[in-house]
């Protein structure tokens, strides 16, 4: 890299986060103004936005190539606090606590303190949820059955297709107008809420190409003011640029990458969706660029290179808005889900690597950085050099890139009823999660405890841990004859909670498409546009909720132990094992190592474990797949953690399968840690037993041997251990390569190890930002690959 | 086919035992006592207690389980997608694999029959017969060399090393590819007259696919103390900086494929 890139990466890297109340005070501005009154709700909130782009400051940092900036400055984070609001309280948390902190000063602090909370308490769209959830619902989200993406963050959930570099946002407003004037105000009872909408997209399609304007005069003033002749016409060329873009289709590399960044600062400034946003298919969206560029001699590779590290370090200056409480537990991390996709197939279903691809991969290899994440779809029709050159990534450590198939993407996401080209240019986002890009709204609803749930049936409905009651009343488990006793009661357990999430996510949705609407991230998705509605209200052509099932390991264990022990054998009574899981073990060596050591488990190709697995699955997708929400779409499932098997493992009580109160559950569908003792292929094919192309995504974490991929030979093997996981349809697969030694140092002396990045579920994260528990399980997991 | 025999572990993943991903089959019991042996358990023939890792909750641990030909390649078949893929298959290691002759003998035939891929891991030690016998039903072997001095030979593995050298003349005449492993040991193998030797051996053979150079790590010492046995009094400790390279650019001189690692 360039000194101009270290500059930039560095500054990226040693700027702490910090809290920026610049975001909280225009918007209250503009509502203590009452700027909109009269207004509908999609218009006031497509003025907001217009009224942060017109008044936020401009950031152009020294030597910057690709500019705009969330915040007044790089890490300087905001708030939205319409959505979510942060007491005074929350902030002197948020800034003191050890993992995940921001920094907020004083006068921040004062400002929220006398004017933000002031004016946002009792007005929040979370006061609104809360208002809204039953006395069930609250009972299931405090005992830690599930979690609630939507609390403090907005739908969002989605990424980028390929129109903003086709059209510019004037083609859109074009779009718009034509779209309006087309209304049917006789026979469509909508028309008025349409008309309103469009005119809220044409509002926020301004007001982006308004903001883009701003930062040209900035660049030319600074031009102006600039004594290095250099930079002087770079400022000029940037300038140019940011009158161009995005309100006319880009027409070159630099701009193209412009265009996106200044549409990536608009949807995260509207507001705070979960996951932010994703350019998605970025090597097939600049390919035409990249490739008309260099056959006319505009555009080097290092230049290219040099506008790619450029805009990689624009992501890593963006850590996810600060989360507190159980949001926070579930996602504690300032990762913020953008997941570049590389390769795959053409809409045609072609190769879809090309050079780009691997500069691209180049870009990751010597960034380095936590943010943008990426990932490589390899399809049966991409070459071995493509995902052997992702491997040698891979072995450097960092978790990246992640490893997906591009042939179960299409088809999970054909089966859900999407057309195949679509689907073909779709990808998967956030941790895993398979989404048709550019036309679909895939909100993330929350996390669902699975073997929590299997605790409360163990218990006839109520938790061990409070001793309230908030299941059904199933049966007292030591009256259950058969195995299939149990899993009918748990069965209906976990629709019974299912049921009261799903209530719950269906007034959510309400809430955020009455009351919170996205004009901008409308205009960007299809057919949200053709719709005249709102990306929140169904306008997508696509329409997705899911909940993520969490613990799938550790449930199958637990399962697997109870009919084997319990039913089958009989060497143990049911009620030996509810008093043994009631003291934790304690006093139960015997039975304990039992469980351990000499019981079938999930992750080790053994058919005893797979096929309870297999069961539990069936149970949770039959519980959730299908069922519809308020958006003309349906619930699915997916089974992935981000950090929340760590938060579920500390509500949860022990288990059958002998893991003891408050530890990590099993995260995405990998094994019980240290579970799987046949080695990869054994856990890739327990992995593989699961229907993945029923699923919306699922998330498979293995841990290697720096060894096993020292050499070409090793690496071989890995690659051939993906391409035949692959051949069985699964999913995804990712790997860490670090030594528990080197963890354990990290754990020491924090200081010494900031940099070293490992995979955690679907994403990475510093180690020593992680909580002690995750670390522990993380060195754990490692340890269990050098014995 | 009641033919049964006597394996110790089942390696899934095995990568360095022959091209691909592969599953390595170790057959317990072997006639020679290499003072630096990393595998103890495979020495005896029959079943052996392993006590357990200090520290672990889990029982003594049997070694040695017997299993039919179907049995074994029901464990063998698990992973044949993964063969498919990387041009892998099987390996029988040891102990000393061509001492369970009848056994592998009809594990190889039913192999070949399914058309799995099978190398055959030996120290070569074993009468002439039984390699007749085995060498066409094998696609690859990974043939040990060790010693070419007899007299160092019996005194650091127990057994001479005259059958070990006709058996590879009898694989090379038979026209049967072998690869030729060479397990560096520090002060005992990697001597230069050795390895000087070793390639003078091999010079004129022509079924040899390459020789590996593999690095020695004294890495079995909890296990002889699990399975209360003696450990070797000769057994060499382990020695940074052994040139490998150097030993690597000897064989490479000559015109020998080498590899360091299996």
């Amino acid at each position: 890299m360039n000194d101009r890139i270290r500059r930039l990466r560095e500054h990226s890297l040693n700027t702490p986060p910090r809290l920026s109340a610049e975001r909280a005070i225009w918007i209250t501005d503009f509502y203590e103004k009452g700027l909109a009154l009269t207004e509908s709700v999609p218009v006031q909130r497509a003025m907001a936005f217009r009224h942060l782009l017109e008044n936020k400051e401009i950031y152009i940092g020294e030597g910057e190539l690709i500019v705009g900036e969330r915040g007044p400055a790089p890490k300087a984070t905001p708030t939205y606090p319409e959505v979510c609001l942060h007491t005074a309280e929350d902030l002197a948390l948020i800034d003191g606590r050890e993992k995940v902190p921001f920094r907020v000063d004083a006068e921040t602090m004062r400002i929220y303190r006398e004017r933000i909370e002031p004016f946002w308490k009792g007005r929040t769209i979370r006061e609104k949820i809360f208002a809204h959830m039953t006395d069930e619902w609250k009972r299931a989200y405090e005992t830690g059955i599930f979690t609630e993406f939507q609390e403090q963050r907005s739908p969002g959930h989605t990424a980028m297709g390929g129109k903003i570099y086709h059209g510019g946002f004037q083609e859109l407003i074009d779009h718009i107008r034509r779209r309006a004037a087309s209304l049917d105000f006789i026979n469509d009872p909508e028309a008025l809420d349409r008309f309103e909408e469009l005119r809220a997209m044409e509002i926020a399609a301004d007001a982006i190409v308004s903001y883009a304007r701003r930062h040209a005069d900035m660049l030319r003033k600074m031009a102006a003011e600039s004594s290095d002749p250099d930079r002087r016409s770079e400022l000029l060329q940037m300038a140019e640029i940011c009158r161009r873009v995005p309100a006319r289709a880009p027409e070159s590399f630099w701009e193209a990458l412009q265009a996106y960044w200044f549409v990536h600062v608009g949807v995260i400034t509207e507001l705070n969706p979960w996951d932010a946003f994703n350019p998605g298919r970025l090597d097939q969206h600049l390919w035409p660029f990249y490739r008309r560029e260099r056959a006319a001699g505009t555009l080097t590779e290092e230049r290219a290179r040099e506008l790619l590290c450029a805009f990689w370090i624009k992501f890593n200056n963006h850590p996810a808005p600060p989360k507190t409480g159980v949001t926070l537990k579930e996602s504690s991390t300032y990762v913020d889900f953008a997941l570049i996709n590389l390769g795959g197939v053409t809409c045609t279903n072609k190769d879809a690597v090309n050079e780009l691809t691997y500069l691209i991969l180049d870009v990751v290899e010597e960034m380095r950085l936590l943010q943008p994440s990426s990932m490589v779809q390899l399809s049966r029709k991409n070459p071995d050099r493509f995902l052997r050159r992702a491997l040698r990534i891979v072995r450097t450590g960092f978790g990246q890139p992640s490893i997906f198939n591009t042939e179960a993407i299409v088809q999970e996401l054909v089966a859900q009823g999407k057309s195949v080209v679509d689907a073909r240019e779709g990808g998967a986002s956030g941790c895993v999660e398979a989404g048709a890009f550019g036309r679909e709204a895939y909100f993330l609803t929350g996390y669902f405890n699975l073997p929590k749930v299997l605790e409360i049936t163990l218990n006839n409905g109520v938790d061990p841990r409070t001793g309230k009651r908030i299941g059904l009343e199933t049966g007292h488990a030591g009256a259950f004859l058969h195995f299939d006793q149990l899993l009918e009661a748990f069965s209906r357990q976990v629709r019974h909670f299912v049921d009261i999430k799903i209530r719950g996510n269906n007034v959510i949705e309400r809430i955020n498409a009455r009351h919170m609407p996205v004009p901008f991230l409308s205009l960007l998705i299809d057919d949200c546009i053709e719709n005249g509605k709102d990306y929140n209200d169904g306008g997508p052509r696509y329409n997705t909720s899911y909940i993520q099932g969490v613990g799938l390991g550790s449930l199958t264990d637990s399962l697997t132990a109870l009919h084997r022990h319990v039913f089958e054998d009989g060497t143990v009574s049911m009620e030996q094992m509810l008093a043994a899981l009631a003291a934790d073990f304690d006093g139960y060596d015997g039975l304990h190592s039992t469980l351990v050591h000499e019981t079938a488990k999930y992750g080790n190709d053994d058919d005893e474990a797979d096929e309870v697995m297999q069961a539990a699955f069936e149970i949770y997708h039959q519980a959730v797949d299908g069922r519809p929400n308020t958006r003309g779409g349906v619930h699915r499932i997916n089974l992935l953690p981000t950090t929340c098997h760590v938060y579920f493992g500390s509500v949860t009580g022990a288990l059958p399968d002998g893991r003891k109160a408050g530890v990590p559950l099993s995260e995405g569908i990998s094994p019980v840690q240290g579970a799987d003792v046949n080695g990869p292929t054994a856990v890739v094919k327990s992995a593989a037993k699961l229907d993945h192309l029923r699923t919306g995504g699922t998330l498979l974490n293995q841990k290697f041997l720096p060894q096993v991929l020292a050499d070409d030979a090793g690496l071989d093997r890995l690659l051939h251990l993906i391409r035949t996981y692959f051949r069985m349809d699964g999913h995804h697969i990712q790997f860490n390569v670090v030594s528990p030694e080197m963890l354990r140092r990290a754990q020491a002396q924090p200081d010494a190890y900031r940099d070293l990045i490992v995979r955690v579920a679907g994403y990475s994260d510093y180690f020593v930002d992680l909580s002690e528990a995750l670390q522990e399980e993380i060195i754990r997991r490692t340890a269990h690959a050098f014995r | 086919m009641d033919t049964t025999g006597i394996v110790f572990r089942i390696q899934k993943f095995a990568l360095h035992d022959g091209p691909g991903i592969r599953t390595t089959i170790f057959l317990k019991g072997c006639p020679l006592r290499c003072v630096w042996c990393h595998n103890p358990e495979g020495q005896e023939p029959g079943e052996q207690v392993m006590q357990p890792l200090s520290g672990s909750s889990a029982g003594p641990q049997r070694v040695g389980r017997r299993f039919r030909v179907e049995a074994l390649l029901n464990q063998i078949e698990k992973d044949r997608l993964f063969y498919d893929e990387s041009g892998g298959g099987v390996t029988f290691s040891g102990g000393e694999p061509l001492r369970q002759d009848v056994f592998l003998d009809a594990m190889l035939r039913t192999c070949r029959r399914r058309e799995l891929h099978t190398v055959v891991d030996t120290s070569g030690h074993a009468p002439l017969s039984v390699m007749e016998k085995v060498a066409p039903l094998a696609d690859l072997f990974l043939y040990d060399l060790k010693l070419m001095d007899d007299e160092a030979h019996r005194r650091f593995t127990g057994v001479s090393n005259r059958a070990v050298l006709e058996n590879l003349l009898l694989l090379n005449r038979l026209g049967r590819p072998f690869r030729i492993r060479i397990p560096m040991v520090p002060g005992i193998t990697d001597g230069e007259s050795n390895l000087r030797r070793i390639a003078d051996f091999l010079e004129p053979l022509d079924a040899q696919h390459g020789v590996d150079l593999l690095p020695y790590h004294r890495i079995g010492e909890g296990k002889y103390r699990r399975l209360r046995m003696q450990l070797p009094v000769e057994m060499p400790a382990n020695r940074q900086g052994i040139d490998m390279e150097a030993a690597a650019a000897m064989f490479a001189s000559r015109g020998f494929r080498v590899h360091i690692g299996g």
